[in-house]
């Protein structure tokens, strides 16, 4: 009877035991899952080249000044827009160039992560092609030009005259692969 | 009714046991460690109450006075950690290791020895937490919610942080499976899951929601150790990874922890009133299913906390119409309250006013809860004192008053001697009036815009901000009351009748002697 009891205690102890392992396995499954729920639903895609969109209608009657920003935050690196700001048409294609510097002697792995603002910006941005999509490897004093390609869609709301996109690019550990593997 | 049997001669067990402290530190006893649990969650308060009143201190006038701000944000920071992880939870389960198995006609817990366990390991991690003032750096200052990159940028005291909450939280687990076996497996003959009273009922869900969240608390703290210290990027935007997934991953573990801090209070408060309504629990069953919908619901409404942190519309609709659907399992249970006092022979003792205390402010708190749900209003009221006052409405008059309810409720049974009442009366008064001061002008601080977390303010808030620091010194003076309460019943209290309470119906109260002998229920009573 008593042996029963503790028995079956034990079973439980275990049953219980198993269920918070596979609930501590859970939360790093959460990470995969959470990455591939944003990618489904197109939620926070900065990272990933958009597809050309068919026909996108350029609205003549409005202007909109794009502001370029660039920041590197901890790395000798000197990284600047070639023009500081643009002034487009919504719905006209755009073409940037940044430039990187390393003025270390050493090799340096980052990655640059965009930031918009108004913070919706990304909604109505259209990006095709940006060296943010891939890390920057650069050698020591290595200068390079890197190109931004992007529409800005004409749902943009009315009183939004002045819009920023902003990069930041951060180092990179040693090893990592690809910075970025959504 | 006066079944007392033989169990009087329990005491001559104990002779054989270890005598001075290492009785304590090698004890498998479930009220042995009940006891401990309580005191120490009750060492802990005092702590994280001296925290609250270095904030209230600095907060009575504008500008800086007492501490700096990053001493400051320590405070903050190391106050709400305290109070969740030190004392509240704690207590609760240390009324549990005390209650389970009296009110279930158990002898003991089911894992005497891991509850042991489980006890011993929160000195040491309310050593590592406290500790963490005093190294380089000073503690954790980045919110007790440790949203990086504040948490992966800050210093040694994060990663004592980190190491406590590991170690609370494997003593959580310990403690809420030797809860769930208990419950499971040791009834007594006849005892149902369905005539099992309401607090371990409550607490049997309760470590459901324990198993089910707390491996999710020690895997993103996990992932926040390796981002510091292993070259991962979790969190790490730079690296591929999203600091906004930190708080999805922390709240999915965050919102189910605050039903876990409140359900045993529900639990309490149903044998509370009952017994002093000499009514039995009206709507028995729909409180189980109210509790377990509860526990249900509270897994799917993290998100609700971050409203602010962007999110589609349909993700705010979602996280808004299931936190206010919350509101019904939870009115289900305040109505069944209030329909057990009905035409009840009421009589108001210190146990029953707090529990009605309770009532009252919990559903303040539960209110100020379903306004925060509102997406517009939340945006607007984020890291306000609104919801400070919000939050302290359901934790401090929810499940601390509830916990003073209990105290007072089975001092008697744990002690054989009877509290002050005249003195219980007054700790409960001067409790309900300093938190209303203390809180209740905090939701005017939060609609004005006073944000959270900030030591110094604009000037248009210093007279509510004086008031709620005079409400705040007396409500923790109140609270030494209360520990004098305690102790002087514990060494000098008149002796307490073998029934105190004449409308108590639990197990503990008709089956076993006043006090409750040291080994209870070694022949399981028959349940009818």
């Amino acid at each position: 009877m008593v042996g029963n009891k503790t028995f079956a205690n034990v079973m439980m102890l275990k049953k219980l035991l198993v269920f918070t392992l596979i609930m501590f396995a859970f939360g790093f499954a959460l990470v995969p899952f959470y990455e591939k729920f944003c990618e489904v639903t197109g939620i926070n895609n900065l990272l990933q080249p958009d597809v050309q969109a068919k026909e996108i209608r350029v609205d003549e009657n409005r202007w909109i000044t794009v502001e370029f920003d660039a920041n590197s935050r901890g790395l000798p690196w000197q990284f600047k827009p070639l023009q500081n700001n643009a002034r487009i048409h919504p719905g006209e294609p755009v073409n940037v160039i940044y430039e990187i510097t390393n003025n270390s002697d050493r090799e340096i792995n980052a990655q640059a992560i965009p930031s918009y603002s108004p913070r919706f910006l990304d909604k109505y941005l259209k990006k095709f092609e940006c060296f943010c999509f891939t890390k920057q490897v650069l050698k020591p004093n290595e200068t390079r030009q890197m190109p931004v390609q992007f529409v800005i869609e004409p749902g943009l709301p009315e009183d939004i005259h002045t819009v920023t996109i902003s990069y930041t690019f951060f180092e990179l550990p040693d090893g990592t692969a690809a910075a970025v593997k959504r | 009714m006066a079944a007392v049997h033989g169990d009087a001669h329990g005491h001559e067990h104990d002779d054989h046991h270890p005598s001075g402290i290492m009785r304590w530190i090698t004890t498998t006893n479930h009220k042995d460690i009940g006891t401990m649990y309580l005191w120490f969650s009750f060492a802990m308060f005092m702590v994280g109450g001296t925290l609250a009143m270095g904030i209230r201190a600095e907060l009575y006038q504008p500008g800086i006075q007492i501490l700096e701000p990053e001493l400051f944000n320590q405070f903050t920071t190391l106050h709400g950690l305290i109070m969740v992880f030190g004392a509240i939870m704690p207590a609760f389960v240390g009324f549990a290791n005390w209650q389970v198995p009296m009110m279930i006609g158990a002898p003991d817990m089911a894992f005497a020895r891991m509850n042991n366990w489980s006890f011993w390991l929160l000195p040491v991690a309310a050593t590592l937490l406290v500790g963490s003032f005093f190294v380089p750096g000073g503690a954790a200052a980045g919110g007790w919610t440790f949203y990086p990159p504040l948490s992966t940028q800050g210093g040694l005291g994060v990663d004592l942080m980190i190491f406590s909450v590991h170690i609370l939280g494997a003593s959580s687990i310990m403690g809420s499976i030797n809860i769930i076996t208990t419950i499971l497996n040791m009834r007594a003959p006849g005892m149902t899951l369905m005539k099992m009273p309401m607090f371990v009922w409550t607490w049997l869900i309760t470590a459901y929601l324990l198993v089910l969240v707390m491996p999710v608390l020690a895997g993103v703290v996990t992932m926040l150790l390796t981002d510091r210290h292993f070259g991962t990027s979790f969190f790490n935007a730079a690296g591929g990874g999203d600091p906004v997934m930190f708080q999805h991953i922390f709240w999915f573990f965050g919102h189910p922890e605050v039903y876990i801090m409140i359900l045993p209070s529900f639990g309490i408060v149903s044998e509370v009133i009952p017994t002093f309504s000499r009514k039995p629990l009206f709507g028995y069953s729909s409180m189980v299913y109210a509790t377990a919908s509860i526990a249900i619901l509270s897994c799917v409404v993290w998100a609700h906390h971050m409203f602010t942190a962007g999110m589609p519309t349909v993700g705010q609709l979602f996280f808004m119409y299931a936190t206010m659907l919350i509101a019904v399992p939870t009115a289900v249970k305040v109505f069944n309250w209030t329909a057990t006092m009905w035409r009840g022979s009421m009589s108001f003792e210190t146990p029953m006013l707090f529990s009605i205390g309770f009532i009252f402010l919990f559903v303040i708190g539960g209110f100020s809860g379903v306004i925060c749900a509102i997406v517009p209003i939340d945006i607007q009221v984020q890291d306000t004192y609104y919801v400070i006052a919000h939050f302290h409405y359901v934790l401090v008059s929810g499940s601390l008053f509830a916990l003073f309810a209990g105290a007072y409720y089975w001092i008697p049974k744990w002690t054989g001697r009877m509290y002050n009442e005249t003195l219980g009366k007054w700790h409960f008064w001067l409790s309900m009036f300093f938190f209303n001061l203390t809180f209740f002008v905090q939701h005017f601080l939060g609609l004005a815009g006073m944000p959270r977390r900030i030591p110094d303010y604009n000037l248009q808030f210093a007279d509510f901000n004086m008031i709620s620091s005079l409400g705040a010194f007396g409500f923790g003076l109140t609270q030494l009351l209360f520990l004098y309460i305690m102790i002087s019943c514990i060494r000098s209290g008149d002796k307490a009748p073998q029934k105190p309470w004449d409308g108590a119906t639990t197990l503990e109260w008709t089956h076993l002697p006043t006090p409750a002998p040291y080994h209870s229920f070694e022949k399981p009573p028959i349940v009818k």
